[in-house]
């Protein structure tokens, strides 16, 4: 850093435009490494403050134990299976609930953006249900479907399901009338048109769904395992509550941290495959 | 003498308007856009359509492609065929899918009607290299400049080889250059195959450039005001063309059927503002 400034002044006395100093400066560390840079020494600052805040007892380690001791219990948890299994059992459901819910309200979504009898019929519907919070239908959930898996797998199903379908056929609406047009004059089948307009161009907004409907579901499953569940991460947390386990309480926040980020990168990397032909 | 007579004969009707009308029902009552049209396009005529801008022009084009029906009477299309489409369209502005490469795109009416493998891959590849889009084959839309979508949108309705093309205003979003180069392209791929093109556009020196024959559109609601043969030779060149001093006085005639209309459309487009 020092020798940059030193040369920065040089080149400023040797021709007085500036413009140049900064232009070297940005040629060393372009603004997306150095974000990236920033996105790991902060959260790394964090935990050298709080082990530290920790270890001399500034702050309580009964709420807040020292990360060393959470790593330790993070690897006590592996040796005994206890974390793999909830975590195995989460992931499941998760993925069940996904495809239960993003399937149906991707047909529907395309449906309901392609023919507008249909639009108008079941609009009204999902746009009044959607603002109900889904925590709160937990109980009918558990109510209907009993305790065992499926009122877990509904649950994510239900908050896959409204981003999903709500942009879906948004995506499908802003599609401009022209490309209808094109397959009508082309002699696109009904098939066709979903297949070669209605999804390919409602691709982007579909995405935006399932990304929302991942974080959706990872919010629901933790909740639902909380209340009727005998095993999964949102149980592993509530038990160790119940046992005072504070350590365990950790561990599962941060399993399911490391699931969500896996998950928003898997279906970032996912929609860079999918979707070319957008303009970066 | 004797083959022009026989070629005479043989000039059968490809396309024929018959008191076609057009209205639609808007919020301030009904809204006549054509009204008691009567054509008939003989096969293989380049057959241009030039109107002031809301004259109906491109309404008429639509109910001929079949994405809109007439009110009142009836639109035919000769067919000769029945394993290729009636007619394709090139559209105004972007219509190439932004999902879809460019070889995808031109191949698209083709893969519609189910052909083989092997025949669109040998179609599209003859009419992109027509069009010097081979080298682009692979690339999306987005790296495409207009006059590129565009070639790629003329690619795609050749490629059906269909019984009419249909050209809504294909080039007014392009530069001036650029619309001369795919005028010049669209004449040359065209001589190949002297389809039946009905052609729609505001510009009277594009309608001189590229048509055999001429329909003047009157102001709303949209009818025939004059059909003007266009007698210049083919194959044509565009600059040379335009260079004579009989492509300027027939500019200056067609203008001169139009101008009252254009003055009479923006008179009522004022007319609405207030």
């Amino acid at each position: 850093m020092t020798t940059q400034t030193r040369e920065t002044a040089g080149l400023v006395s040797a021709a007085p435009i500036v413009i140049t100093g900064s232009a070297t400066r940005a040629k060393r560390l372009s603004s997306g490494t150095s974000d990236r840079l920033m996105g790991v020494i902060a959260p790394l600052g964090i935990f050298v403050l709080w082990e530290l805040l920790a270890d001399t007892h500034v702050i309580d380690t009964r709420f807040f134990p020292a990360p060393s001791s959470i790593a330790a219990t993070f690897v006590k948890l592996l040796r005994t299976g206890d974390l793999e299994t909830n975590t195995a059992v989460s992931l499941m459901r998760l993925f069940w609930g996904f495809v239960l819910g993003a399937v149906p309200a991707l047909v529907l979504g395309l449906t309901m953006g392609l023919y507008r009898p249909i639009r108008v019929l079941i609009e009204p519907l999902v746009l009044g249900t959607y603002p109900i919070p889904k925590s709160a239908i937990l109980p009918l959930i558990l109510l209907i479907f009993g305790l065992g898996e499926p009122s877990k797998i509904v649950m994510v199903a239900i908050g896959v399901f409204y981003p999903v379908v709500i942009n879906t056929m948004s995506g499908v609406l802003q599609i401009p009338a022209i490309y209808l047009d094109v397959g009508h004059n082309f002699g696109a089948s009904r098939w066709a048109m979903f297949r070669t307009i209605a999804l390919p161009g409602a691709l982007p907004f579909i995405m935006t769904g399932v990304k929302l409907g991942a974080g959706m579901g990872l919010i629901l499953i933790a909740i639902a395992e909380m209340i009727g569940a005998q095993s999964g991460l949102g149980y592993m947390i509530w038990n160790a509550w119940t046992i005072l386990s504070v350590n365990t309480m950790y561990v599962g926040l941060i399993t399911i941290a490391l699931i969500g980020f896996i998950l928003t990168f898997g279906l970032n990397e996912l929609e860079r495959v999918l979707i070319p032909f957008r303009e970066r | 003498m004797r083959e022009a007579t026989i070629s005479q004969g043989r000039l059968e009707t490809k396309i024929r308007f018959a008191g076609v009308g057009k209205t639609f029902a808007t919020r301030g009552g009904s809204f006549m856009a054509v009204e008691d049209m009567n054509l008939d396009i003989a096969a293989g005529t380049f057959f241009v359509i030039v109107g002031p801008s809301g004259c109906g022009k491109t309404t008429l084009l639509r109910m001929a492609a079949g994405l809109e029906s007439p009110t009142h009477g009836t639109i035919t299309i000769a067919r000769d065929r029945r394993d290729r489409p009636g007619n394709a369209m090139v559209f105004q502005g972007d219509s190439i899918f932004p999902w879809m490469t460019v070889f995808d795109n031109a191949a698209y009416g083709l893969r519609m009607r189910n052909v083989p493998k092997r025949d669109v891959d040998d179609i599209v590849g003859h009419y992109l290299e027509r069009t010097g889009l081979t080298r682009f084959a692979n690339a999306y839309p987005h790296q495409l400049s207009g006059g590129m979508k565009q070639r790629v949108s003329i690619a795609r309705a050749f490629a059906t080889d269909p019984d009419v093309l249909l050209m809504d205003e294909p080039f007014s979003a392009l530069d001036e250059q650029n619309k001369t180069l795919l005028q010049e392209e669209l004449l040359r791929i065209w001589e190949e195959t002297k389809k039946t093109v009905l052609f729609i556009t505001h510009s009277v020196d594009e309608a001189v450039t590229l048509g055999d024959e001429i329909m003047v559109m009157t102001a709303h609601p949209g009818r025939s005001k004059a059909i003007i043969d266009v007698p210049f030779s083919r194959p044509r060149n565009v600059l040379e063309l335009r260079a004579t001093p009989a492509y300027g006085e027939l500019v200056y005639d067609i203008w001169g059927q139009l101008r009252d209309e254009v003055l009479q459309a923006k008179a009522a487009e004022a007319a609405a503002a207030r």
